[in-house]
């Protein structure tokens, strides 16, 4: 950790004539009687996409940002302020700003800082510089002959890839002082299949914090083209979804975005300790099957959801939020522990420095059971068999969901027969997973590709399940 | 604490610190070999407020700065930006740009606008109106308005708390034709989510108000009014039985209707084959006495512009006229991808208006008689490639024209295609809130899932 902090003193501090030990006298600034705490974030991250479309790279571009927040707490109060320029007077500008939440009085200070120690769970490299812009480009270019030569239905083949690296560094008035190197990659494939005057798409990729030599091991990136085109030409034959409330299997991997939306958002700190989540005050009781273990996990080495500090500096942890179907546990931010009188768990999380932490997920995942996943689908006479989505939403308060399918068949007398044409499902956080009446041995985290959003914030997180069977949900077709 | 938009408008003076990067973003790009570049400087500061029950939870002050340069040597094309308006940082920012395009491949596509389609004169389009309210005053008016949802009925018992934000934004667009143009623009919006509990559970809702000028905001006790009734009006909500019936929008979702077709319509999807309008140019998309204009000057308005992102003049356009899709929506690139003009539309739409029908909402229940009134839409569930629609929905269902019971945890589902061609009415009542402006829409049928 001390190797990273002083990396990214000189990346952050340094250019603005600034070392931590400056920070002792913005903290003064910030601390006062009334303050219970307050932290800085100061954040650079670099960021390069390039995308194929045509065949042909037709577009790049690069981006920088950086900045740091302040944040000064009172009670349940937040005052915050930001800026883009990391020198001592707009610092302190910021702390005086951010301060103000608490009104005047005499100057405080906090606790001196002393680095965190957190396990390392990905390479501090810079994945930009991870492979040459000529290899970048000629990887595009495979995936999209890869993805043409695959099937000559595919009319059109859009292929991205993105490197990101964040550097942060964390001091907070509670003594903590930590930094991370953040690498994050990513590779989307789109295709668009035509046959007999239809259209349709499929789409794929993944990625994780690692290069992109890591991403492409493996013939991972053809996996992916031929992924989208195998996903689109199922979609070619698909008929309308049926409508109306059924037994539901969800195949392993990234349909675990249903335990995201369905109690993920519900067992966050913030919305407990307001009591506005649907499962406020029902820690120790029974949510889930028997059975039915979640946990949230940022300690999954190279994961896109995994982080070796949280945003406020709290290594992450592996969260037990359902056991054996019992509610456990929050996922908790520092505010929101401190006030629930919790210790936090490493969820602590913000878009940017431009942004307020709060809880959020990391990896959110269902443990395995022991069921053969082709002896669930057979236990289904007429039902649905979903194995890819799109993206889902929650109403935190009344606990409704959705998640919508983008690859789904029926089950008819125990056999996957049809594709159907994608849908979404509806469901109640508080009961689904009182449904799950089989859980499969297949666990399988998804790929890399999944972005959270809370109030206007975008985080990458991961998701993962094995096969599941639902007795019941509610699947919006056409075919009423 | 201070104000962030104080007395002393410093407006103009930014205008012209951005003018001046914006141009020399352009010398240095020409300097570096590139034949065409274009840049877009811009800074956006705001103060955000939020209060919940009755304190002060988080007072935000916001200010982001951005230069975002697009270079072009030849026909290859780099683009970079930075939030960082240093000298040093514009230059490197211009460096990687340029580094990018030499690994880009030619796209005959690529380019600026075309000359004579730039704007020529920027009509002042009335967006600029600094809010000049204090940290303290925004903290009672969030209590104002929160208060005045908590103490409608006494099953409002918690609140997601109200927000008062204030935003200016100022931002100078210059390209390699000697094009430089800048804007200024306010925005402030009210907002309040309240929640009711009583025997059947909690349930949540809001509603707010934007605006360009801070003079025209409803008055702030009944916005939190207004979030009380429609939270009460939830309590109950029950699913439905799966059935084929009418569905009629309120205003506020009947817009996500509409940009649907925006999006269905725009260059983007169309040239990458990802539309289910491909082809539909000059046919009949809607009924026959459906209008859809886009109207890019109207004074305050939520998307007026005097210019696209690419210094393309707006203007007046239709876009349904009696119901046939009159043009696609179009920036330069894909306008030339397609073989026809930019429409003024790279960035996207400015105004567009639903010419509204005669009927207000409960004139519109009336006519439906039995049928489901949405008020909220969940999730994704909408394919622009084949028009395939599927979302959760929550609102009432509706007998004899009246109000029978809240609904939840339904979804409705239909293909895009007929659901726009089988428009039974748009309503009068338009919500003036966003750049889209539409009355309620009332659809003849979709096909409802749910349990019961």
């Amino acid at each position: 950790m001390s190797t990273l902090i002083s990396h990214a003193e000189h990346q952050l501090l340094r250019p603005g004539g600034l070392s931590t030990s400056d920070l002792d006298g913005v903290f003064a600034r910030l601390m006062g009687p009334a303050i219970d705490a307050a932290d800085l974030y100061f954040q650079h991250s670099r960021t390069e996409s390039w995308v194929l479309e045509d065949g042909i790279v037709k577009d790049g571009s690069h981006s920088i940002e950086q900045g740091v927040g302040v944040r000064a707490l009172s009670g349940e109060k937040t005052g915050f302020a930001y800026s883009d320029e990391i020198v001592l007077p707009a610092l302190l500008e910021a702390a005086g700003s951010a301060r103000a939440i608490a009104h005047a009085g005499a100057n405080g200070t906090g606790r001196p800082l002393a680095i965190a120690s957190a396990h390392a769970l990905y390479p501090a490299i810079d994945p930009i510089d991870s492979l040459a812009n000529e290899d970048k480009i000629a990887v595009l270019r495979e995936v999209d002959a890869t993805c043409r030569a695959a099937d000559p239905r595919v009319k059109q083949v859009v292929v991205s890839i993105a490197a990101a690296l964040d550097t942060v560094l964390v001091a907070h008035s509670d003594g903590t002082l930590a930094a991370d190197v953040r690498p994050l990659v990513r590779m989307n494939v789109q295709v668009i299949a035509e046959q007999d005057g239809r259209r349709e798409s499929g789409s794929s990729g993944g990625g994780g914090r690692y290069g992109f030599p890591e991403l492409l091991r493996n013939g991972r990136a053809h996996a992916f083209a031929r992924e989208a085109v195998r996903a689109a030409l199922v979609n070619l034959e698909a008929v309308p979804a049926p409508a109306g409330t059924m037994p539901v299997v969800l195949g392993p991997g990234w349909p675990g975005v249903l335990l995201h939306e369905a109690i993920g958002h519900g067992f966050e700190g913030d919305f407990n300790r307001k009591e506005t989540s649907a499962f406020a005050g029902m820690l120790g009781e029974k949510v889930a099957a028997d059975g039915v273990t979640v946990v949230d996990d940022g300690t999954l080495a190279g994961r896109r959801g995994s982080l070796s500090i949280d945003d406020e500096g709290t290594p992450s942890g592996c969260t037990m939020l359902i056991e054996n179907g019992v509610m456990k546990g929050y996922m908790q931010d520092k505010l929101n522990a401190r006030l629930m009188g919790m210790a936090p768990t490493g969820n602590g999380r913000r878009e940017s420095f431009a942004h307020l932490p709060m809880p959020r997920m990391t990896n959110t995942y269902m443990l395995p059971g022991e069921r053969d996943p082709g002896e669930i689908i057979a236990s289904v006479k007429r039902g649905l068999y979903a194995v890819n989505f799109g993206g889902g939403q929650v109403d935190i308060t009344n606990g409704k969901f959705t998640f919508s399918a983008s690859e789904a068949y029926l089950i008819e007398d125990g056999k996957v027969t049809r594709p159907v044409k994608g849908a979404t499902l509806i469901g109640s956080g508080a009961e689904v997973l009182k449904r799950v009446s089989m859980i499969g041995n297949d666990l399988e985290l998804d790929e890399g590709v999944g972005v959270c959003g809370k109030d206007g914030q975008s985080v990458p997180v991961g998701v993962g399940q094995p096969t599941l069977r639902i007795d019941a949900m509610t699947v919006g077709g056409t075919a009423v | 604490m201070t104000a962030i938009v104080t007395d002393k408008d410093t407006s103009s003076a930014d205008l012209d610190r951005l003018s001046a990067i914006a141009q020399d973003v352009i010398r240095l790009a020409r300097a570096k070999g590139a034949s065409e570049a274009d840049v877009a400087a811009s800074i956006d500061l705001g103060l955000s407020v939020g209060v919940r029950l009755g304190e002060v939870e988080t007072v935000e002050h916001t200010r982001d700065r951005g230069v975002a340069v697009t270079v072009y040597f030849g026909r290859r094309k780099g683009s970079a930006n930075t939030a960082d308006l240093d000298p040093k940082s514009i230059e490197l920012t211009v460096e990687h740009a340029c580094a990018i395009a030499r690994h880009t491949e030619e796209d005959p596509a690529n380019g600026l606008a075309e000359e004579e389609l730039l704007a020529r004169e920027i009509p002042d389009l009335d967006l600029w109106h600094p809010w000049d309210i204090t940290p303290e005053e925004a903290i009672r008016l969030g209590i104002e308005i929160e208060d005045a949802g908590r103490s409608f009925d006494a099953r409002i018992d918690n609140s997601d708390g109200s927000a008062v934000q204030v935003g200016a934004s100022l931002t100078a667009y210059a390209n390699s034709l000697g094009f430089l143009g800048t804007e200024r623009s306010t925005s402030h919006s009210l907002s309040v989510a309240l929640i009711a509990e009583d025997a059947s559970g909690m349930q949540r809702d809001y509603w707010y108000d934007a605006v360009r000028h801070a003079g025209d905001f409803a008055d702030p006790a009944s916005i939190g009014r207004k979030a009380a009734e429609r939270t009460l009006a939830r309590l109950g909500a029950r699913s439905l039985g799966t059935r084929e019936c009418p569905v009629l929008f309120v205003p506020e979702v009947a817009r996500s209707l509409v940009g649907h077709f925006l999006s269905a319509a725009s260059g983007g999807a169309l040239y990458r084959r990802a539309s289910f309008l491909l082809d539909q140019l000059g046919q009949p998309v809607f009924p026959s006495w459906m209008q859809i204009v886009e109207r890019p000057h109207i004074l305050r308005g939520h998307g007026s512009t005097a210019f696209d992102s690419e210094g393309v003049a707006t203007r007046d356009s239709d876009l349904v006229r009696d119901g046939v899709l009159a043009r696609y929506i179009l920036g330069s690139y894909s306008a030339r991808k397609l073989g026809l003009r930019s429409t003024g539309n790279a960035g996207g739409v400015q105004n567009i208006v639903v010419q509204p029908g005669a009927q207000d909402l409960r004139a519109l229940m009336k006519g439906m008689g039995t049928g489901l009134l949405v008020t909220e839409l969940m999730g994704q569930g909408v394919s622009l490639v084949t028009g395939d629609y599927s979302r959760g929905a929550s609102g009432f269902w509706v007998e004899r024209g009246e109000i029978v019971h809240p609904v939840e945890e339904i979804t409705i589902a239909g293909n895009l295609r007929e659901m726009y061609r089988n428009v039974v009415a748009v309503g009068s009542d338009v919500d003036p809130r966003s750049h889209i402006l539409t009355g309620s829409i009332l659809l003849e049928r979709m096909a409802i899932a749910g349990e019961g």
